[in-house]
Order: structure tokens, then C-alpha cells, then sequence
């Protein structure tokens, strides 16, 4: 009944704003080519993370210092980065989230602050810490003063002023009480704001939604899985790989009443392209991890979508890995690019996933152009099938040694490459336009997967599988690559060996370099042509966050949170077990505790006077 | 029906704890005294492990590893080693008795940690994925606090007692 009233009452709203609503977005888009600004978690709507600034580069990078520091005041993981506004910096904590808006022009003075109080039971229902991957800005228009969107861990939206962090309003997104939670930071587009939900391993039903700037109410909602008016999907005109998806694609692929419970969570990085004027974004796991209790392709998980933003419409959808059977999510982010493809200059998306594969597709049309290991470890599949004409077009073609279905409940398959953590998980990749070339922070680590029967139980874990994880045999022994991709080619540029995974978002910029931060906790400092390390620097805790740049007073700056934790501090915080000393061994690979411990802290660094003169 | 009747047991299993809680020291000597259908109890009556000379583990001990990893592990680490979200539960049931072990399951714990590390132990006592299953999670933490269960899957075990399916039948829901 509510939310009657509020969605006609936001076509109301929406034909009052319609004339304002394109000068947010525009403003967005001026804004983000400004290199001075950091203007939104991912850099630019492409999902780039590449600036223009080159007062820090390749020759100079050696001489970073660090130029001043700041305590959250919060100890568990901190992923995703501030963003800078001309003279404010804006980032969140993970729970409580509280908000920082730091003034650079002022001895980087705190503004303002605001601490949400929440219901720390939801801590209980995240999944794998209390993360939380940034804040928004949304510009003023004649609706609204400047504003900076929060989705605290449980799920309320908030719109704060930007000038004084006062709620201007608030909405609930999700079911705390069903492992509803929120993890992801929410994106601005137009007069909206679009924003998703975790909680894959506590069977809830994933959506995505759009809230008006102006007042927080609904406009629309699509649900990966469900009926068409759920998922919002035209039967005849939304694609998947060229042929319309049919009646209800949502539901016909499971059985029963499973895709309710079905996952298909929507808690990665979205990319928006304002030509095309459609977003993308990737659903996770279908739930329940034992894939013998929901048989069938389990639409749409997994799946890459292309979705009006006013309406939700889909115009296409990729599913990954049907019928997932490892965990491998398909959130990760989808960065926009006009590659040269065989001769042609092309619109492309290009998406490494969880599943190992790097996808580069026609973003204009969802049609597949490469799909390739990004990860030479990756054996669970031998490919992805490129023959428009075979049944098996889009399938990765999965080895029945490494199918955790086809061996069965109760049944121990070993050796699959990647593990659940993916070839990459959330991390984010960065894009450089001058080499053409996506600069990638990988998982180099392998497992051994049984599912078993799970009951589902509203608010509870609803997993069913039990992992052991180890790093990827017959290698360097380390968990993690830092790799340079071709995305048009679909191979390894370079490859540099890290001893943890890198959970870490990385930065490319016009100084010929690219940045990334360590488990261990270092920020490290890469050449763009070749990987060379050129600088590194321990913060003082591991870094899941992802590195953004930002000019002031004419110096440049880099920036990037510390703060171990999310899945990679849960796994591997004891260590993995070294799987060539057999069944069983004690010892097992070096944690992460012998060289990092919980931190909360954002660090700053710039060039000495003396580098830039 | 099932659900509440879960809740009824967990309640019962928390006042229990309550009374014996003052006297906790660990979980004891964990010899098996007893062998009910190839599960193994203490001279306290209290579940426990047994690990023959080849590594071979009964299968409750078993059947707990893999619970541990699907429930337990995303927040305490793999082996009951902890991680930096919750402690390692390979030391902590070394230093509560089974009865506790049971109330926190159960009933969750508040405000764990210091300062602003926000931790919370969430109540497991209306999951049958954890409650069927909570016996074979202590046997499995029993044996790794112990330390005579290496890290890692047990190599070897016995085969699923009747027994066992029986109960897993009922508590599960059929």
C-alpha cells in the first residue's frame, strides 16, 4: 500500500523535475572530465579510475611522501575510496558508516560529520564484514541543494546536504530482518539515484532501484530474478545475445518457487553511458552455493545487464555462468571503453569476472566479442563458446572433473581454479586511454568446493557448500597478480606476482603509472608500460580500499583508505593450508597476521616541493 | 511447527547453560566413554571426537568440519583459526564448556569487542542448517582445541551412521 502511494506519487514528482533532471546528469558528466575533482567513486561513469593529472609520474613517483593522514576512528574493512568536490573530500566508514566531509582549503579540517544509528544486529547478517564502498555526490539543482548519497549497511538511503550533513531525506532499500544489507556505494544518474543489495548467501531476491534525488521516493525497482513486471523485461525486446529472452525469462529457468529465495544480488560497480543512456551492472550467485537444490540455468543470475535508467527497462542481458555452481558472482565492474576490435572501433564493456573470464561485448547491442582467461590457472571451464550458430553460444564449456553439480552433494570436488573469492572480486580494475590497456588486481588462488543440503530460514545463512581454499599449485606460491589486459586481444599484457590476493581498486593516470594497495598493507607504485615497481610505502593496515587521486593548491595528490578485512581479511587472516603438503598438514602458507592488524585510516601523499619546482 | 519447536529446545539448552556456566573450565578430557551409533560422548556425557591411529575421524566429526566451513568459517576463518571479524573459535571452546558453547550459538552475543572493532555474534537458534548440525560443529572445534585434529579436511572417516540420517531426517524436515 505504501509503496502505491509513493510511486504515484513520484510520477508526479517525475514530470515536475523533468526539466531539471537532465542538468544534474550533465553537470555530473562536465565534472567528472575535471581532473582536480574525484567527483565519484569510480572516477567517471565509464568506471575508468583514470585521471589526467601527471604532475606525479613515472620519473618522479620515487619521491612520494606522505602529506598528511587521518584516523576513521573504525577498525573493520575498509573498501572503496573518498571522492573530492572542490575543496571537500566526502568518504564513508564501513559500519557505522559515519560520514567524513573534509576540508582541503582549511588544514584538512573536519566539516562536518555524521554518525547514523543503526541496529547492530546487522552486522550479524553480512556476509563477509562490515564493508562499505563510498559515498555519492549529486550536484545542486533547482529541487535540491548539493547532496551525498550514503546506503548505511542496513539498507537506509540517505540524502545528506553537502554543505552541512543534515538528512535532507531517508529511505528504507531493503529487509535487514531477510539478510537484506547494503555494501555497495550508490550511483548517480540524471535526476536518480540508483542503488543495489547484498545478501546472496542469505537467499533474499535481488533488485535494483531508483530513488528521485528530489524527495527519496521510488521510481522504479527490477529484480534479477521473477516475472517480467519484476524483472523488468520486455519479452520481445530485451536481448540476450541477440534473441529476445521470451515470457517470464525470470522465473522459467528454475524450479518452483526458488527464484524467490534466488539471489542474483546487484552489489558491484555500475558504469553509465549518457550517449547510449543506459547503465550497467552484474548480478551475483544464485543462492543456495549447492546447485543440486535449484536445478536449471537460474536466470538472471549471474548476468551482466543493460538497463534504461528511467525506467529500469532491460534492453540486454549476458548471463556468465549459467547454472553457477562455485560461487563465481557477476558484480564485479563493467568499465566502458571504444576499443579497436579487428579493424573497428567499438562501443565496448568490457567485464573481468569472478568466473575467470575477461568479457569484452558491444555495449550498444549486448553482443559477445571476446571472452578469455584472465587468470591462466583457470580451469573450471575450458571456454566460452563463440559460435553464434552452436546451442552453446555465451556457454563457458565447464570440465566435469571441476562441476560440482555433476560430482554431486556430498561429493569433495578439488583443484578448481579460480576459488569462490573469483579471479577477481569486487576490486576494481582501472582503464588508461592513453595505452588502451585495463590494469587489473586479481585472486591467484584455487579450492576445493561440496555442497550438501541446506534448508533456506528468513534472516539466516543459506549457504550449503563447505570451501577450503588455497593459493593456485604449480605457480609463483603467491595469492594475487596485479595484470595489464588487452581487452580487444583478450590476453596478459603483463603480470606482476604478489604473495596476497590484491583487493585493492587501482588508479591508472596520465603519468604513465598505475597505482594499487597490498594486503600487507603497501601502497605500490607501478609503470604503466612494463609494471616496474617504482614506489611502495606501508600504510598502517592492509589495503582493501581502492587508490583515487585529487589536485589542491596546485600540488596533486594520491590518496587511498587502510583498513584490513572484507573476505580477503577472513580468509586469509589465518593462512591458507599449502595443499603440496598433503591432507591434513599443519603449517600451512603465512597469514596475514604475521604482517598486518586492524586500522581505519585514510593516507594522503604528494611530491616534495622540491620534485615539482 | 519445526521452528518453534527448535526454539523450544534452544531455550532449554540456554538455561541449562546459565546454570552451569559458573563452573566452566573447558571442554575436559575429550576420551570417548561411550559410543551411541558411532557418536562418541565423554565420561560428562558430553559429545566429543574420536581420531583413530591412521587420522581416520568419526563421522560427526566430519559432518562437523564441513558445517564449521559453510556456517562458521565466513566470519571465524578457516580450521577455527579466526580472522580479523570474529575470534578463532579453536581457542574459545577451549575455554568455555559445551553448555555455553551452545547458549552463544543460540542465542547470539551483543557488543563483542572493544571500541569500535563492532562485533556481533549472531543467534543461530532458529537455523536448522546450524541447529541439526551444532553437536557436530563442537565435536569438529572440540578436536581442533584440542589439537589433535591437524588444519584442513580430514583425510579419512567413517562412514554416515544410520543413525545420523535418521536424525538429520527429522531435524532437517524430511
Amino acid at each position: 500500500m505504501k509503496r502505491l502511494i509513493l510511486k504515484s506519487a513520484c510520477s508526479v514528482i517525475a514530470l515536475a523535475v523533468a526539466s531539471t533532471a537532465a542538468l544534474a546528469n550533465e553537470k555530473l558528466t562536465e565534472m567528472e572530465a575535471n581532473p582536480a575533482d574525484w567527483v565519484m567513486p569510480t572516477g567517471n561513469y565509464a568506471n575508468w579510475r583514470y585521471s589526467e593529472l601527471d604532475q606525479i609520474n613515472k620519473d618522479n613517483v620515487g619521491q612520494l611522501q606522505v602529506a598528511w593522514t587521518m584516523s576513521t576512528g573504525v577498525l573493520r574493512g575498509h573498501e572503496g575510496s573518498p571522492i573530492v568536490i572542490g575543496d571537500m573530500m566526502y568518504f564513508a566508514t564501513p559500519f557505522p558508516n559515519n560520514v567524513f566531509a573534509v576540508d582541503l582549503s582549511d588544514d584538512n579540517k573536519i566539516k562536518w560529520k555524521y554518525e547514523p544509528k543503526q541496529d547492530s544486529n546487522v552486522i550479524g547478517v553480512m556476509c563477509c564484514d562490515t564493508v562499505y564502498r563510498g559515498v555519492s555526490y549529486a550536484p545542486a539543482t533547482d529541487g535540491h541543494p548539493a547532496m551525498i548519497l550514503l546506503q548505511q549497511a542496513d539498507t537506509t538511503l540517505v540524502a545528506l546536504n553537502a554543505d552541512d550533513g543534515s538528512v535532507i531525506w531517508e529511505v528504507q532499500n531493503g529487509d535487514p530482518s531477510k539478510g537484506e544489507t547494503a555494501t555497495m556505494a550508490p550511483m548517480i544518474v540524471k535526476d536518480k539515484v540508483i542503488t543495489g543489495i547484498s545478501g546472496g548467501e542469505y537467499g533474499v531476491q535481488g533488485h535494483i532501484t531508483a530513488y528521485s534525488l528530489a524527495d527519496g521516493s521510488q521510481v522504479w525497482r527490477g529484480f534479477s530474478t521473477g516475472p517480467d513486471d519484476q524483472t523488468l523485461m520486455d519479452p520481445e525486446n530485451t536481448t540476450h545475445l541477440g534473441k529476445p529472452v521470451g515470457k517470464d525469462s525470470g522465473t522459467a529457468t528454475w524450479e518452483g518457487d526458488q527464484w524467490k529465495i534466488g539471489g542474483g544480488t546487484t552489489w558491484g560497480w555500475y558504469s553509465y553511458d549518457p550517449k547510449l543512456d543506459l547503465i550497467y551492472y552484474g548480478t551475483g550467485n544464485p543462492s543456495t552455493w549447492n546447485p543440486s537444490q535449484r536445478p536449471g540455468d537460474n536466470r538472471w543470475s549471474m548476468t551482466i545487464f543493460a538497463r534504461n535508467p528511467d525506467t529500469g527497462m532491460a534492453k540486454w542481458v549476458y548471463q556468465m555462468t549459467p547454472h553457477d555452481e562455485w560461487d563465481f558472482d557477476g558484480v564485479n565492474e563493467m568499465m566502458l571503453a571504444d576499443l579497436d576490435i579487428d579493424g573497428e572501433t567499438v562501443p565496448a564493456l568490457v567485464h573481468p569476472d569472478r568466473n575467470g573470464f575477461n568479457y569484452t561485448l558491444n555495449r550498444e547491442t549486448g553482443e559477445l566479442l571476446v571472452a578469455e582467461k584472465f587468470d591462466p590457472a583457470v580451469n573450471w571451464a575450458t571456454h566460452v563458446e563463440m559460435d553464434p550458430n552452436s546451442d552453446q553460444y555465451g556457454r563457458p564449456q565447464v570440465v566435469s572433473e571441476y562441476s560440482t553439480e555433476q560430482n554431486g552433494e556430498d561429493v569433495n570436488t578439488t583443484g578448481i581454479c579460480p576459488a569462490a573469492l573469483g579471479t577477481k572480486d569486487q576490486q576494481p580494475s582501472a582503464y588508461s586511454p592513453k595505452t588502451g590497456l585495463f590494469y587489473i588486481p586479481t585472486n591467484h588462488v584455487c579450492m576445493d568446493y561440496e555442497p550438501f543440503r541446506v534448508s533456506y530460514t528468513a534472516g539466516q545463512p543459506y549457504v550449503g557448500a563447505t570451501l577450503s581454499m588455497y593459493p593456485a599449485p604449480e605457480s609463483h606460491g603467491g595469492m594475487g597478480n596485479f595484470i595489464a589486459w588487452d581487452a580487444a586481444k583478450g590476453e596478459i599484457v603483463w603480470s606482476i606476482p604478489e604473495q596476497f590476493s590484491v583487493w585493492s581498486g587501482a588508479l591508472a593516470t596520465a603519468g604513465d603509472i598505475v597505482f594499487y594497495g597490498t594486503l600487507e598493507g603497501y601502497l605500490k607504485a607501478v609503470d604503466m608500460e612494463n609494471g616496474d615497481e617504482l614506489y611502495k610505502f606501508k600504510t598502517p593496515s592492509g589495503i582493501i580500499g581502492n587508490v583515487m587521486t585529487y589536485e589542491q593548491g596546485g600540488k596533486q595528490y594520491v590518496g587511498v583508505l587502510s583498513g584490513i578485512g572484507g573476505w580477503a581479511g577472513i580468509g586469509l587472516a589465518a593462512g591458507l593450508t599449502d595443499p603440496n603438503a598433503g591432507l591434513g598438514a599443519v603449517g600451512g602458507y603465512a597469514g596475514l597476521k604475521a604482517y598486518t592488524d586492524l586500522g581505519g585510516q585514510l593516507t594522503v601523499f604528494t611530491l616534495p616541493d622540491s620534485a615539482t619546482q | 511447527m519445526n521452528r518453534r519447536h527448535l526454539i523450544g529446545a534452544a531455550l532449554i539448552a540456554a538455561t541449562a547453560a546459565a546454570a552451569t556456566a559458573a563452573y566452566a573450565v573447558g571442554p575436559g578430557d575429550p576420551s570417548s566413554a561411550e559410543d551411541v551409533d558411532g557418536k562418541h560422548f565423554d565420561a560428562d556425557g558430553v559429545p566429543t571426537y574420536t581420531i583413530a591411529e591412521d587420522g581416520t575421524v568419526d563421522w560427526y566429526t566430519y559432518s562437523g568440519f564441513r558445517r564449521y566451513h559453510a556456517e562458521c568459517h565466513v566470519c571465524h576463518g578457516p580450521d577455527g583459526m579466526g580472522s580479523s571479524y570474529a575470534p578463532a573459535l579453536a581457542e574459545s571452546v577451549a575455554n568455555m564448556d559445551y553448555y555455553e558453547f551452545y547458549e552463544v550459538v543460540v542465542n547470539g552475543k551483543q557488543d563483542v569487542g572493544s571500541g569500535q572493532a563492532n562485533q556481533v555474534m549472531p543467534a543461530f537458534g532458529t537455523n536448522p542448517n546450524v541447529m541439526c548440525y551444532l553437536d557436530d560443529v563442537y565435536i569438529y572445534l572440540r578436536a581442533r582445541a584440542q589439537g589433535d585434529l591437524p588444519r584442513g579436511r580430514p583425510a579419512k572417516k567413517d562412514a554416515k551412521p544410520d543413525a545420523f540420517v535418521e536424525a538429520e531426517d527429522a531435524c532437517m524436515g524430511g
